[in-house]
């Protein structure tokens, strides 16, 4: 009897341990994170980014996202879907946080593309063909180039672009901002300056809801 | 029942050793939650040694309490296995981190490498070592339930 009382009053305070441990954690992290964004938002905002909706939106979403992210390119539908919710109202930011092997690659490959007017072209073709040049987590560089192969770009003019000092330069802020600004995971996002309480679909969508709530009555 | 002379000792002698392997089970339960906590809550990616040696701790956490109620000595001849392997990997892990086992024979590579050093108290106490000192604990308390059941 007292050895049954003392096993489950055991694995009871474990477990409480735990669980309070758990909510000290997290709370610690969000004020943490909301610390790290706050005297910082220059390193969110970017004018070289590029952006997608309206200049004059009042709600701006920064995603900080990997081509290669399994996680990134399930979420981008559903920014979109964010964008359509609230016609005029919502512009994204598209930062770069290439955390895969290989993918500083294709950040360049896609920035060589937007010189030609065809970054978003760029992208869907890579996200929907992602399974095939991302093996084991791991960027496979010459099935990347078979992947844009239907969309009108001038891939030798790609090749020679995407070696630009310029671009070179951009992806270096970009990582030097993720680091300011803790990214350390993607996609991450940041609806007007503020982060995600934790991370998913619903949390980012009663962000961008309560920043639409704000700024139009 | 009847006509025993003195059933006391019998049973001090089980309760005598339920004590080490209750201790064990601790040892170990407080070891899961703890290596869960840094995966699940501090979202750290668990290498690929750090997997080997949590396939043995996890099962001691469910095989001991069923040796604890009702109690069977026995419990340390199915623990004891599988706290020798954790406690192998534990202590491969341990020494690639301080650096007596060379790089280049190191198994790990997908994702977080294995010789990374993600926590470090007071210097030289680290997740590695304490992995040792929780498998080395669970090894002696099972040697000990082990010696006080069979006295």
């Amino acid at each position: 009897m007292k050895q049954k009382t003392l096993f489950i009053l055991s694995g009871l305070v474990l477990l409480l341990a735990f669980v309070a441990g758990t909510l000290y954690y997290t709370s610690q992290k969000q004020t943490e994170s909301a610390q790290a964004v706050a005297g910082k938002q220059d390193n969110l905002n970017r004018a070289y980014s590029p952006t997608e909706g309206p200049e004059s939106a009042k709600v701006v979403i920064v995603d900080f996202f990997d081509p290669a992210c399994g996680t990134c390119r399930d979420f981008y539908p559903f920014v979109k879907q964010l964008m359509a919710a609230h016609p005029g109202q919502v512009r994204v930011v598209l930062r770069h946080a290439p955390f895969h092997d290989g993918s500083v690659e294709v950040v360049k490959i896609m920035e060589a593309a937007r010189m030609q007017g065809k970054y978003f072209e760029t992208l869907a073709a890579l996200f929907a063909s992602q399974d095939n040049w991302v093996q084991d987590h791991r960027v496979q560089p010459e099935r990347v180039w078979a992947a844009l192969a239907g969309i009108g770009l001038d891939l030798d003019r790609v090749r020679q672009d995407m070696n630009s000092p310029e671009i070179t330069a951009h992806i270096a802020q970009d990582m030097e901002d993720a680091k300011a600004l803790k990214v350390t995971m993607t996609p991450e996002f940041f609806v007007n300056g503020r982060p995600m309480p934790s991370f998913g679909y619903e949390q980012l969508q009663a962000l961008v809801e309560q920043a639409v709530a704000e700024n139009y009555r | 029942m009847q006509n025993r002379p003195d059933p006391a000792p019998a049973e001090t002698t089980s309760e005598r050793a339920w004590t080490p392997a209750f201790l064990a089970w601790l040892i170990a339960a407080i070891s899961v939650l703890g290596a869960l906590f840094f995966s699940e809550v501090m979202k750290l990616a668990p290498c690929e040694l750090c997997w080997w040696q949590r396939i043995f701790m996890f099962p001691l956490v469910l095989i001991l309490p069923l040796g604890l109620f009702p109690f069977d000595p026995r419990v340390v001849r199915y623990a004891l296995p599988l706290a020798l392997m954790g406690w192998a990997f534990a202590l491969f892990h341990w020494l690639l981190v301080l650096g007596v086992i060379p790089e280049s024979i190191r198994p790990c590579v997908r994702g977080v490498p294995c010789s990374e050093v993600t926590f470090e108290w007071l210097g030289f106490i680290n997740i590695p070592l304490l992995s040792v000192l929780a498998f080395s604990a669970i090894i002696a308390l099972l040697a000990l339930t082990h010696i006080k059941a069979s006295k």
